[in-house]
């Protein structure tokens, strides 16, 4: 039986749950030295001076690294992962907690002693931390999605549409600066032989992490090794070759012995981005009969400093192709703070975008007095407006209709407060959810051994989504062979390449290359069993033939793969494979979608505000393995719960430092605050969009939670609530 | 974190004799010390172990109830005489951080564990608390989870513990040992206020412990509960919390206790809504009236205001739900 779509165990859960699964930071090395970060506690200004003769004296003290003494790096060129700031190169500081020193010792304990001992100096300047005060100084992307589209768009003429509409809402809505927090800190152990730089560390982007060592360091990219077999989360934290990685790599070539550096949980809110806050300005209008007549977003992000880099966060994204409007603008700004650098985060642009557009759709929808699913199918866009080519397949009707039926939307009573159950009042809302579907080029190789053994090589990496079984599953189904005869190697750069594990696109990207691995295989298999006439197949064409149990089987008869190989004198069978995106991407929009629908529960008196039933429809393409799918959508589910209610970093105003870099105070849901979450994946066997059809879920189900929690508090509050997290003293 | 020496006394007085040196610090389930310590908030030279003493015993008694310093959170919760007479001591300690923390945790340790003001937990920062005379960056900056009552020019950092207000409604007593003797301290009188030494939290003496807790026995205990809000619904300090203990007799209000947390620099008796309840018969209108009362003389900062509203909502919740 085909196990693609089956509700399979993950392949590696018995050794995660038993801890034989190691982890970057778990390597045991001899010799191994253990580094500590420093931390700068200004927001602005000049390094002075470093005093170090007190950690220096300390026991077990190796080696501490500052501006002053580190090597210098090559930080010109490189891939787009490499953080090029702060690498110990020059004295500014850009934001406070940057990292401005390391202390290496023989011991963890003594490397944190010594380096809370090293004591720095400096030149203080303002910090500039926040986005409403310096909102006038915004300005252009230099480098917007790498350049591949440009910052603002428009079709129609939205100002002049919004002017003559008959129902108009103007809104501005923010979402805060959110850390990713992976239960698994940024972990790097670095080694060096000779010129050749080994390093385990947890990313999301071996190949990436490889070239950026290669080039910061001046050597060859086949010098570098990195190994990353598995992660325990990272959420877009691990994406980027981000300093520590890199600091821990100097550090072991200074004490010319292994490093092993891991952040702590307060080090990870300056080490590794974040979700950056944005104010977002919509200016949206309908006719009377609910027909979108306007669509405005303007979006503003923070970045860094540009010495530290940019990050512009892609909000207005999903405005320009989910409904069928005819005039729409969509312009990103950014805003620079003295603050580390942004980066992706679960649904980068989408979640914060989509928190904005849906409100906007529901305050729409509440002004046109309309039901707000009603509202958004009337404006359902049956081609892509923006990019004006067919979908390469969309059936987020179904995700509107099976998700509304499965929730009960129908008994919704329309007006805000008009649901109660005793002082307690209920709300219901609904969001549409969207992301991209991506794909990049992949590399993947595949033995089958004579004793029906397989093993799936590719350089990608499991994020703790499921990649080990769901490119096992592929394999085995491909070539015939039950899941358990499958092993596959992953998260070694040694491997064949491929893409980074983000931007939902793993699946679509490397597991094409792992059918192309595996039927190359196959081919090579028929071609041997038709070239001997002896197995009395020479004459079957292709098609006829097949794999199964370990034999190729055709119209008159099978041959067994030890007999096959052995009649070629060789023990397995090897190919590569490689697969990337074809001319389908300029014919077809390719996106998946989703409809979200929250109910809260508000108590007034008390305050207390709890999500207590959520339903999420997704339209993800064909579902490769339905336990973790359904894993996946939960999971992206809770993540959006946190967004729409608990997260956010503070940050202190006068120093631009976190008060609240912990996971005590930096609120994320814990089991009492997820209620029942139910998930529908809606049926959607199309192969356009890649040879598997799966269109991605790993982001598109927290694209929307947010929303559908603010529109399902407007209405048991009658509160509009425009800023996250929603908190209870705008309802009180 | 700092090297230190670790101590293991072998009695009490032992401890006390280690615990009088200077840079000692007593060390109880650790579930705060040492996070502390790791952030260096905190660098005691020596640490003195209490897990040696015992201490750890819950006697209920025709008195009361006397809880040893080293019980841990968990079993009291789980004492059947606690939930019975004592209830809101109960639902206080179950309503603190994780079990996995309660396992750990220790009474004592929980009275004198350190405010979360992360101003005050980050060495990246001054703090009038952790270094007196640098000043108090939250009280303009970062204040939501705030004190708004008792709070100083010098420190408006909020008390954290829950049991601790459980403890202030009900009138519990602390029994405290020093090298020079033994006292008792009634537990309004043991947590300062700020003032301008907000380094200094309690009455304790250089090297003084807590040795045990009292409580006394009353109808009021019997019929007591606790009320914590806080935006997550588990594993979170309160944003507001309250405890009360109330006692009818003949259709009026013969005892009331309430206490707050979440709003004080130290745990917050509400003697001026008790007053407005006390021989009163409870009808909805006394209830909402007393309610209004709570945090009269409240000073909130920038983004801490809602905590006045929220607390007179809860004590309204909780006044209801002790008449019901």
């Amino acid at each position: 039986m085909a196990s693609i779509g089956q509700p399979i165990d993950r392949v590696d859960g018995h050794l995660k749950v038993t801890g034989r699964a190691r982890y970057a930071a778990e390597f045991e090395l001899p010799d191994v030295t253990y580094a500590v970060l420093v931390q700068s506690t200004i927001g602005a200004g000049e390094i002075t001076g470093f005093d170090l003769a007190r950690a220096k004296a300390m026991p077990g003290v190796l080696a501490i690294i500052t501006p002053e003494n580190a090597p210098k790096l090559s930080i010109k060129e490189g891939p787009q992962q490499v953080v090029r700031a702060p690498l110990l190169q020059d004295m500014r500081v850009h934001y406070n907690g940057q990292h401005v020193g390391v202390v290496v010792a023989d011991t963890l304990d003594r490397a944190a002693a010594a380096a809370s001992a090293v004591r720095v100096h400096y030149r203080r300047e303002e910090p500039v931390t926040s986005m409403d005060a310096v909102l006038g100084q915004a300005y252009v992307p230099t480098r917007f999605r790498n350049g591949e589209r440009p910052p603002d768009t428009r079709r129609g003429d939205p100002d002049g549409a919004f002017s003559a509409a008959a129902i108009r809402i103007e809104a501005n809505y923010t979402t805060p600066v959110e850390h990713h927090n992976p239960m698994e800190p940024h972990a790097t152990i670095a080694r060096w032989e000779g010129d050749r730089l080994t390093v385990w560390t947890t990313t999301q982007g071996i190949s990436a992490a490889q070239q950026s060592l290669a080039t910061l360091f001046g050597i060859d990219r086949g010098k570098v090794h990195v190994l990353s077999p598995y992660l325990g989360g990272g959420f877009g934290s691990k994406g980027n070759t981000w300093p520590p990685a890199v600091i821990a790599a100097m550090a072991a070539r200074m004490v010319d012995r292994p490093v092993k550096l891991v952040t702590t949980r307060a080090q990870m809110f300056t080490s590794n981005g974040y979700r950056p806050r944005t104010i977002q300005k919509l200016r949206f209008a309908a006719d009377a009969d609910g027909r979108l007549v306007a669509m405005r977003h303007d979006g503003f992000a923070q970045t860094s400093m540009p010495a530290v880099g940019e990050f512009a966060e892609p909000v207005g994204l999903a405005t320009e192709m989910l409904y069928a409007c005819p005039n729409v603008a969509v312009t990103h700004r950014l805003v620079a703070l003295n603050a580390g650098l942004p980066t992706y985060m679960r649904a980068p642009g989408l979640a914060s975008g989509n928190f904005a557009l849906e409100s906007a759709m529901d305050e729409l929808a509440a002004a046109l007095k309309m039901d707000p699913l009603e509202f958004r199918l009337r404006n359902y866009a049956e081609q892509d407006p923006h990019e004006k080519k067919p979908y390469a397949s969309k059936a987020l009707r179904a995700c509107y209709q099976q998700g509304a039926e499965l929730f009960g939307w129908a008994r919704r009573s329309p007006e805000p407060r008009s649901m109660r159950e005793g002082d307690v009042l209920i709300g219901w809302g609904m969001a549409t959810s969207t992301y991209p579907t991506h794909r990049m080029p992949a590399k993947a190789c595949v033995r089958l051994e004579a004793d029906g053994h397989a093993v799936v090589q590719v350089g990608t990496q499991d994020i703790g989504t499921g990649t080990y079984t769901v490119m096992s599953q592929i394999a085995a189904d491909a070539l015939g062979l039950p899941l358990e005869r499958i092993r596959c190697e992953l998260g070694d750069s040694a491997l064949p390449p491929a893409p980074i594990s983000g931007g939902s696109m793993t699946v679509a990207s490397v597991g094409p290359a792992v059918l192309a691995a595996c039927q190359a295989v196959r081919d090579r298999l028929f071609e041997h069993t038709r070239a001997e006439p002896r197995f009395g197949l020479q004459n079957a064409p292709t098609d006829a033939l097949r794999l199964e149990d370990a034999a190729v089987v055709g119209p008159e008869g099978r041959v067994g793969l030890a007999e096959l190989l052995g009649s070629k004198g060789v023990e397995f069978v090897e190919a590569e494979g490689s697969a990337k995106a074809g001319e389908e991407h300029e014919r077809y929009a390719m996106h998946s979608f989703g409809a979200q629908f929250a109910e809260v529960r508000f108590d007034p008196l008390i305050g207390q505000l709890r999500v207590s039933r959520f339903v999420g429809a997704f339209d993800g393409g064909r579902v490769m393995n339905a336990k973790t799918a359904r894993s996946q959508l939960i999971g992206g589910i809770v993540y959006g719960l946190g967004m729409a209610l608990l997260e956010e970093t503070h940050v202190d105003g006068e120093t631009g430092r976190i008060v609240n870099a912990n996971v005590a105070e930096y609120l994320m849901p814990v089991n009492a605050d997820v209620p029942d979450i139910q998930t529908i994946l809606v049926a959607n066997d199309e192969r356009t969009s890649n040879p598997l059809g799966a269109k991605g879920i790993g982001e598109l189900p927290m694209v929307g939670v947010a929303a559908a929690v603010a529109n399902a508090v407007f209405h048991a509050t009658g509160v509009r609530v425009r800023d996250l997290p929603i908190r209870i003293e705008r309802l009180v | 974190m700092q090297e230190f020496s670790l101590i293991h006394p072998a009695s009490t007085r032992d401890a006390l004799v280690a615990g009088a040196a200077q840079g000692a610090k007593f060390i109880a389930g650790g579930t705060d010390l040492l996070q502390l310590m790791k952030d260096n908030v905190e660098s005691p030279a020596r640490l003195v172990d209490l897990e040696t003493l015992g201490l750890t015993d819950i006697e209920a008694g025709a008195s009361g109830l006397r809880l040893g310093a080293m019980a841990r959170m968990s079993d009291v919760a789980a004492h059947q005489a606690v939930q019975d007479d004592w209830p809101v001591i109960s639902q206080a300690l179950l309503a603190s951080a994780s079990p996995q923390i309660r396992n750990m945790g220790t009474i004592g340790g929980n009275l004198l564990q350190r405010t979360r003001c992360g101003y005050f937990r980050d060495t990246g920062f001054s703090c009038n608390k952790r270094e007196p005379g640098t000043g108090c960056p939250a009280i303009g900056g970062e204040n939501r989870m705030r004190a708004i009552l008792g709070g100083s020019e010098h420190c408006i950092a909020t008390h954290a513990s829950d049991l601790a207000v459980a403890l202030m409604a009900l009138d519990a007593t602390l029994e405290l040992h020093g090298i020079g003797g033994s006292r008792r301290v009634p537990i309004a009188e043991f947590y300062r206020l700020p003032g301008n030494t907000p380094h200094i939290e309690t009455v304790l003496h250089p090297g003084e412990m807590i040795g045990a807790v009292t409580v006394p026995r009353s109808a009021a205990a019997r019929n007591s509960r606790y009320l914590k809000l806080r935006d997550r619904a588990s594993f979170e300090f309160a944003l507001v919390s309250v405890a009360v203990a109330m006692e009818m007799a003949n259709g009026a209000i013969d005892d009331i206790r309430l206490a707050a947390g979440g709003v004080g620099t130290r745990p917050w008796r509400l003697p001026e809504v008790e007053r407005s309840l006390h021989g009163k018969a409870p009808t909805d209108a006394i209830l909402r009236d007393a309610a209004g009362r709570a945090g009269e003389h409240a000073q909130a900062a920038r983004q801490n205001g809602f905590k006045q509203t929220l607390l007179r909502g809860a004590v309204l919740r909780a006044l209801q739900t002790s008449v019901a």
